[in-house]
């Protein structure tokens, strides 16, 4: 199908959801928080091949939220990596575009996710790996809010900051919402960015959705000086683009979408009839 | 100061002891290898590599689950991580185990110290007896239980040229070198320390030296045993369990780990599904240890060297009769 002129995260979004409807569950409203980051990073900011997924000297983006895999595979697809046909092959059988990433089954996802923090761990252990080796090349991981409850993030973020890890990345995708409810009413975060400056990281706030903040904020968090690791804590909007998702949490998922779910989410995406089409068609 | 013959391991050096002066001969060999210590280095055997390797020895600080997950994605690099614990805290990050090392496929090895009662005076909580069973249950995972200074010796070599997860067990005990020098160690392969037709015992890691002595005392009996030492415990070798069941219809396991899923479980399931035998797993009774000597540890819960050989003549006494 043609890319209308829209902007390119709301399509991404439309990947998403129509995604996750043909799944028949998933997780949408982290998926749809994290899109800008995560387009930016594959798009425009990392070196980062496709087709040269085991090069060692490549930048890495680990999806550490691994129930947010969708947006990568929608990027991908935008991308044209991957077909629309195929993205609606998620989490169906035989499919490489597993519920959560599996580097096995589809090594361009870099990390196997599914147990929280652990592809947080594995990114510090890619930055080692690269810093021992003399590789100059970065690691971005994005950590989910509700993530950062698991005690193995601040054992990886006392043993990042230890090591001196410049060329790791943390970005927070903080929505301030996870499974059942709002971060504050399960176990508060903040003050995030304290717990973060104590820990010795760079810790840099922005605007999640803000095309510029984003921009700027990872030449200056990457800056090759850098002897600490850095955390962009990026303030989302849990569900962002659908309006009966946003900032609500039972949107977390794992969710069904029904039919008319996903119309009026693709509606709110700014997809066309024709669009909404192809993307509902099996 | 590289390889010293003080560096190799010997006989009366604990396995792991000879696991740790193993790596520092492999590593001129080996650019790639780096070891990977959760402030346990005295315990595990690495502070040979620590000190002579410095810049490949990475301390993780007393933080299990992060060290996992950190040597997948170093492996991820390129790089050969050796991970490095008392086995029981590698039960702690199973579930980083299982994701991030096996589930992933990435090329990790973890070693464990401090298995079975042979741990001794720190007591139960500290003498892993469930290791085994729990690695051996894992897909991808590999697990070998060397038996002497001369075999761990040649097992370290090889896992670190096998390219997958492998875990290893060490031991915490001085060992008397029970193993001739002209010994293989092979993957997946059983050996042969003796030949008889009366009955086989099949042993792993400490308990190798003491069944090679029960063999011994039986023979003195007039009861000829075969004895397997079976330091792979998966992929184990179905092969020599059934030819040697085959040749003496009497399979007897010894091992220092719960008779629940570690190698007498192994056996088990190869003799009932392919080559049903009678068979006796000697091993700790599904119950935790507690402080001791290793030695008093041993007699007590049934696995040195007497009780080994007294279980399998009342054993044998009843099976004649049955």
């Amino acid at each position: 199908m043609t890319k209308s002129v829209k902007s390119n995260v709301n399509y991404i979004r439309s990947l998403i959801v129509s995604s996750i409807y043909h799944a028949g569950s998933g997780h949408p409203g982290g998926c749809l928080s994290c899109v800008d980051i995560v387009d930016y990073l594959y798009r425009y900011h990392m070196s980062y091949s496709f087709l040269d997924c085991d090069n060692v000297s490549r930048d890495r983006f680990i999806m550490s939220k691994g129930h947010c895999v969708p947006t990568i595979y929608a990027v991908f697809c935008d991308m044209e990596y991957i077909s629309l046909s195929e993205l609606k092959t998620l989490r169906k059988i035989n499919s490489r575009l597993q519920g959560h990433s599996h580097r096995v089954a589809f090594p361009q996802v870099e990390v196997s996710t599914g147990s929280l923090a652990q592809g947080f761990s594995f990114a510090i252990g890619e930055s080692l790996g690269l810093k021992l080796q003399g590789y100059s090349n970065n690691v971005y991981a994005m950590i989910g809010d509700g993530e950062l409850q698991e005690g193995q993030i601040w054992e990886g973020a006392m043993f990042a900051a230890h090591h001196n890890l410049g060329n790791l990345c943390t970005i927070v995708d903080y929505n301030k919402m996870q499974s059942d409810d709002l971060n504050e009413n399960i176990i508060k975060l903040e003050p995030l960015q304290n717990k973060w400056e104590s820990f010795g990281w760079n810790v840099f706030n922005i605007d999640g959705h803000n095309p510029n903040q984003i921009r700027e904020v990872f030449s200056a968090a990457m800056s090759k000086e850098n002897q600490k690791p850095s955390v962009v804590i990026a303030h989302t909007i849990k569900g962002k683009g659908v309006s009966y998702m946003e900032s609500i949490p039972s949107w977390h998922g794992s969710v069904k979408l029904t039919e008319e779910d996903c119309r009026k989410a693709l509606k709110d995406l700014e997809c066309t009839d024709n669009e909404i089409e192809v993307l509902m068609s099996a | 100061m590289l390889r010293s013959p003080d560096l190799v391991g010997k006989s009366q050096d604990s396995l792991r002891e000879a696991f740790g002066k193993s790596l520092i001969l492999l590593a001129e060999d080996y650019p790639s290898l780096v070891v990977l210590d959760a402030d346990v280095a005295g315990g595990t055997g690495v502070h040979h590599f620590r000190k002579n390797f410095p810049d490949r020895f990475i301390q993780c600080g007393i933080a299990e689950q992060n060290m996992i997950s950190v040597a997948a994605g170093m492996a991820e690099t390129g790089l050969i991580p050796i991970v490095t614990t008392f086995a029981v805290f590698l039960l702690r990050a199973y579930e980083q185990v299982r994701l991030s090392v096996a589930y992933s496929q990435m090329n990790v090895k973890l070693v464990g110290s401090h298995c079975g009662l042979d741990v001794g005076p720190d007591g139960g909580s500290a003498q892993c007896l469930e290791d085994i069973a729990a690695f051996r249950a894992i897909p991808n995972m590999s697990v070998i239980v060397p038996a002497s200074p001369i075999e761990i010796n040649q097992a370290t070599r090889f896992i670190i040229e096998h390219k997958g997860p492998i875990y290893m067990r060490s031991g915490r005990s001085p060992l008397e070198e029970c193993l001739d020098n002209s010994y293989k160690f092979e993957f997946g392969k059983g050996k042969y320390l003796s030949r008889g037709s009366d009955l086989t015992i099949i042993s792993c890691g400490v308990c190798t030296g003491r069944s090679i002595q029960v063999v011994k005392d039986l023979k003195e009996l007039d009861i000829n045993v075969e004895l397997i030492n079976m330091s792979t415990i998966k992929p184990i070798d179905q092969k020599i369990i059934i030819e040697s069941a085959k040749r003496t219809s009497k399979v007897v396991t010894v091992e220092d780990h719960s008779i629940i899923g570690g190698l007498g479980s192994a056996v088990a399931e190869v003799l009932s599904e392919y080559h049903p035998t009678p068979l006796k797993r000697i091993g700790v009774k599904d119950t935790f240890g507690e402080s001791g000597e290793p030695d008093e540890l041993a007699c007590k819960y049934g696995i040195d060297q007497v009780s080994i050989k007294n279980t399998i003549i009342n054993w044998l006494k009843n099976e004649t009769k049955g």
